[in-house]
């Protein structure tokens, strides 16, 4: 506002005036009192980046997102992607759930021994039934990349090891080049949360350390596991929703 | 000549530099990386051919196993 600019009466009325409405909480019975210049500032917000978690929801539900493995970070950000609505997950994975997966893969004791992809579309589908679930029970490669992930809004790189991570990035940048790839990479031992971090590089988003390389006595465990890949759901919200 | 090299500024004293020369000279040792120059992927059977020039922008991506 200029400093010429008075506020005539009418405005000063509008930014004075209360409004009293029911509490936006569903089951709330309480009446909430809001200024009308409030009400109409919330109404701009919206049209930039705060939504109610209603139309984030109706935003996501039209977007596909592809995972790439189903380990700790794959299983973890689909079950993240899934609580806030995603419309379709495609999952792929050839291995099966293992004992020494529960230290930080969202699969729980007794599906040991059940396929990756099945179990945990069975974990969703209790999370949130609402989710459309394509599962390949399939090792990815070069050839199959293209054709499983070729719809999809965006692409999450989330494999074990480094070789299948670069084979990953190589083929979408070759052949989808205009795909968004969110990569995870370094994510071994505990501690050290202020290392982990997220860049941007053209379509490639990178989160992760970039450093911790997992070994026999630098193991990737639950907690740094889950931060990287609920940094990359953050990611896939920031690209769909808008920064 | 004068690069971007993983968005900062990076001087070399050739005029021009292979991609292998250049993960020499920076003492890029780790084995699995993801090279692009001006956007295009460069693969690594093409190190040794590919050359970097003045002005050229170069991502050198560094990655490690765990998930």
């Amino acid at each position: 506002m200029n400093k010429e600019h008075r506020l005539t009466n009418e405005e000063v009325n509008f930014k004075t005036s209360e409004i009293i409405i029911p509490c936006s909480i569903p089951a709330c019975s309480r009446q909430v009192r809001y200024s009308k210049g409030y009400l109409l500032l919330n109404k701009i917000n919206s049209q930039f980046k705060i939504m109610t978690f209603e139309e984030i929801k109706s935003k996501l539900k039209n977007h596909t997102i592809g995972i790439a493995g189903v380990g700790g970070l794959g299983s973890n950000c689909a079950v993240a992607l899934a609580r806030v609505g995603i419309g379709k997950l495609i999952i792929s994975d050839f291995d099966v759930v293992n004992k020494s997966n529960l230290n930080r893969q969202y699969f729980f004791r007794d599906q040991i021994g059940q396929k990756k992809v099945i179990a945990l579309k069975e974990n969703i589908k209790r999370i949130n039934p609402e989710v459309e679930i394509i599962t390949n029970d399939i090792k990815l490669n070069e050839k199959n990349i293209v054709e499983i992930y070729t719809d999809c809004d965006v692409i999450v790189e989330a494999f074990d090891l480094a070789e299948m991570k670069k084979m990953l990035i190589e083929t979408c940048l070759s052949e989808l080049p205009e795909k968004p790839v969110i990569i995870g990479s370094g994510i071994a031992g505990w501690g050290n949360s202020n290392d982990i971090k997220f860049r941007q590089n053209e379509n490639l988003y990178i989160c992760g350390d970039e450093k911790s390389e997992i070994a026999v006595d630098n193991p990737p465990l639950a907690p740094r596991v889950g931060i990287v890949a609920n940094m990359q759901a953050n990611t896939v919200l920031e690209i769909l929703l808008g920064k | 000549m004068r690069i971007i090299l993983n968005n900062r500024p990076e001087s070399f004293d050739k005029e021009k530099i292979s991609i292998s020369e250049l993960l020499k000279i920076k003492n890029y040792t780790f084995k699995m990386l993801v090279i692009k120059v001006n956007s295009k992927l460069v693969k690594k059977d093409a190190y040794d051919i590919v050359e970097i020039k003045e002005g050229d922008n170069v991502t050198v991506l560094h990655l490690v196993s765990g998930g």
